[in-house]
């Protein structure tokens, strides 16, 4: 039997790698960062004895009169229009309660969801009753954000064929501001698995339906793909690379003369990532 | 300890700082990929680790949040799930792992009345890990000395998060003590500091701690463990730096009010240079990412 054995050896860190600087305003909690009163405050900052003081850790950003500080790492801030993954915390008298990585659950109304058959008819009693027959806790649905509320809370619907509950598949849960912004969220990748980029920054990772009509049952075939996508997606969110579809694909194609389980290792990690920096660049220029 | 002189003629304290020096001081961001923020502090030989959850859904979380990797012995561990199970409450046990670290957790979700309208609530949890001590400690949280550390770290943070900005919702903070070796509860408020900022929450400035004692006449700054030890008063202060505004001051001795100021002042000195040093961490880490994530 094989054994492996790793030493800790302290690593330059990537940045120094890269051999390039940002050229962002950076700040810290209680820095100042203007002292002029004709800027609009926006996020991130506060106001405090006629200065205009930081309050997270990131780099500053000026829109005409507007400045905010933009945080490394937040919650995800729910946006109309965005697709998001999430898990049924909840059953409540007429909604369900959604964990979407954000400040407060997000709910999903029972008015908001498609009734099997798809008829469209007003919900009565006994749709409450049955709504643990559709939707229990610890479910996965994909979902959109119909509203915002006032205090930050979303609102989700599932009125089309593609959202709903979420069968087999691996959840990776990463931080939303990883997750770019694009036309579309849900991609087939041409290595046999799909994907679905939730702005929340929950994906989904599920095999591709052979036939769209087929139903769905039985086991993950090609388990292999997609351990192998889920640790490509760790490795480029260690990395703090921007997460779509290209990116995910040229990672993917990059780590396969790895093992699946050596691509968490931290120098494979790196060069794979490297790669895939590499590969994208030259695709842009 | 006979003879044993925690300020020797020359100036010198038993491990050979000065009066007003600290320790070394190394921290890290960012240490947990599951957490929403994250840090690590040594202050000396003091260590400690501060993880923070937050902010989301107030689900009435009760004292015992999180249940360390270390702390892990699956009998007791699986115990201690049945007793909550049994008590009719729903539990859900998760565990995350990432970058070969393990991390399990027990949410308990309970009634929504500790939810506050108007603003976020900071829930604050210490433990210190039963090798922490010389002697090893039999009970790593729910004691008296923890709860009470916890209120005070709730003090400290409600003061300097913005929470009115967060309303109905919740943050929790757990903080480990992994080595103490004098100065806990400031390594705990400068690695939760750190771990806060790290998960994107505002605050208004830092929060820097450190202790702080009295020996013939001279104000310590950060004093260890020996130094605590030998009975003298001290003295604990949280210090937001840019504005100077006292966070806590905790004291549970006597000290004549004359030596007060000169106590107080070198413990918020101590407390801007540890600013000076956590600033450093921080902004490096924030150029870190940056690079990283490309303009």
């Amino acid at each position: 039997m094989a054994m492996e054995m790793r030493l800790p050896v302290a690593r330059k860190p990537l940045s120094e790698r890269l051999g390039r600087d940002t050229k962002k305003h950076l700040v810290v909690p209680g820095d100042t960062i203007t002292t002029d009163t004709g800027f609009m405050r926006g996020h991130g900052t506060y106001m405090g004895e006629e200065k205009l003081i930081a309050s997270v850790a990131g780099s500053v950003e000026r829109v005409n009169k507007l400045i905010c500080v933009k945080a490394l790492k937040t919650r995800y801030i729910g946006e109309v229009g965005d697709i998001v993954v999430g898990r049924i915390t909840e059953v409540q008298q007429k909604r369900w309660k959604v964990e979407t990585n954000s400040r407060l659950d997000s709910v999903l109304l029972l008015s908001s969801m498609n009734l099997p058959g798809g008829e469209l008819r007003r919900r009565s009693a006994e749709d409450e009753l049955a709504m643990r027959g559709f939707l229990q806790e610890g479910d996965l649905i994909s979902a959109e954000v119909q509203a915002v509320f006032s205090d930050g809370a979303v609102s989700l619907h599932t009125r089309s064929l593609k959202y709903g509950k979420l069968g087999q598949g691996v959840l990776v849960q990463v931080s939303p501001s990883l997750v770019k912004r694009q036309k579309t969220h849900f991609h087939d990748l041409p290595c046999g698995a799909s994907v679905i980029l939730g702005n929340n920054g929950f994906i989904w990772i599920y095999p591709t339906p052979e036939h769209k009509e087929e139903e769905a049952g039985g086991f993950i075939a090609n388990l292999e793909v997609i351990s192998r996508l889920r640790n490509c997606i760790i490795s480029l969110v260690t990395q703090r690379m921007m997460l779509y579809d290209t990116s995910i694909l040229y990672c993917y194609e990059a780590s396969l003369p790895h093992q699946i389980k050596d691509i968490l290792k931290p120098e494979i990690m790196e060069e794979i990532v490297m790669e895939t920096r590499q590969r994208l660049l030259e695709q842009e220029g | 300890m006979a003879g044993l002189e925690l300020l020797s003629d020359q100036g010198y304290r038993v491990d050979g700082r000065r009066a007003g020096e600290l320790r070394k001081i190394q921290a890290r961001m960012g240490v947990f990929a599951q957490a929403d923020g994250s840090a690590y502090i040594e202050q000396g030989n003091t260590k400690a680790l501060a993880v923070v959850y937050g902010p989301h859904e107030a689900s009435g979380r009760a004292g015992w949040g999180i249940v360390w990797p270390w702390e892990l012995r699956g009998s007791r561990a699986e115990r201690w799930l049945g007793d909550l199970r049994g008590n009719g409450r729903r539990a859900s046990v998760y565990t995350a792992d990432a970058q070969h670290r393990i991390s399990l957790g027990v949410n308990i979700r309970g009634s929504r009345a500790r939810a506050l309208p108007d603003r976020a609530l900071v829930n604050c949890q210490y433990s210190s890990a039963t090798f922490s001590t010389g002697e090893r400690k039999r009970r790593p949280h729910g004691d008296r000395k923890s709860c009470e550390m916890g209120l005070q770290l709730r003090q400290t943070f409600e003061a300097a998060i913005l929470t009115q900005l967060h309303p109905r919702s919740q943050i929790d903070i757990y903080v480990q003590v992994l080595q103490a070796d004098g100065g806990t509860y400031a390594a705990c408020v400068n690695a939760a500091t750190l771990a806060v900022l790290d998960a994107g929450i505002p605050m208004r400035d830092f929060v820097c701690a450190c202790s702080a004692g009295f020996v013939d006449g001279t104000a310590l700054a950060d004093l260890s463990h020996v130094e605590e030890a030998a009975g003298g008063p001290q003295l604990a202060l949280a210090l937001l730096p840019a504005s100077g505004q006292i966070a806590l001051l905790e004291m549970d001795a006597r000290l004549h009010e004359d030596h007060l100021e000169r106590v107080l002042e070198a413990a918020a000195q101590a407390a801007r240079d540890v600013h000076t040093l956590l600033d450093r961490v921080v902004r490096q880490h924030v150029r870190e990412a940056s690079i990283l994530l490309g303009d």
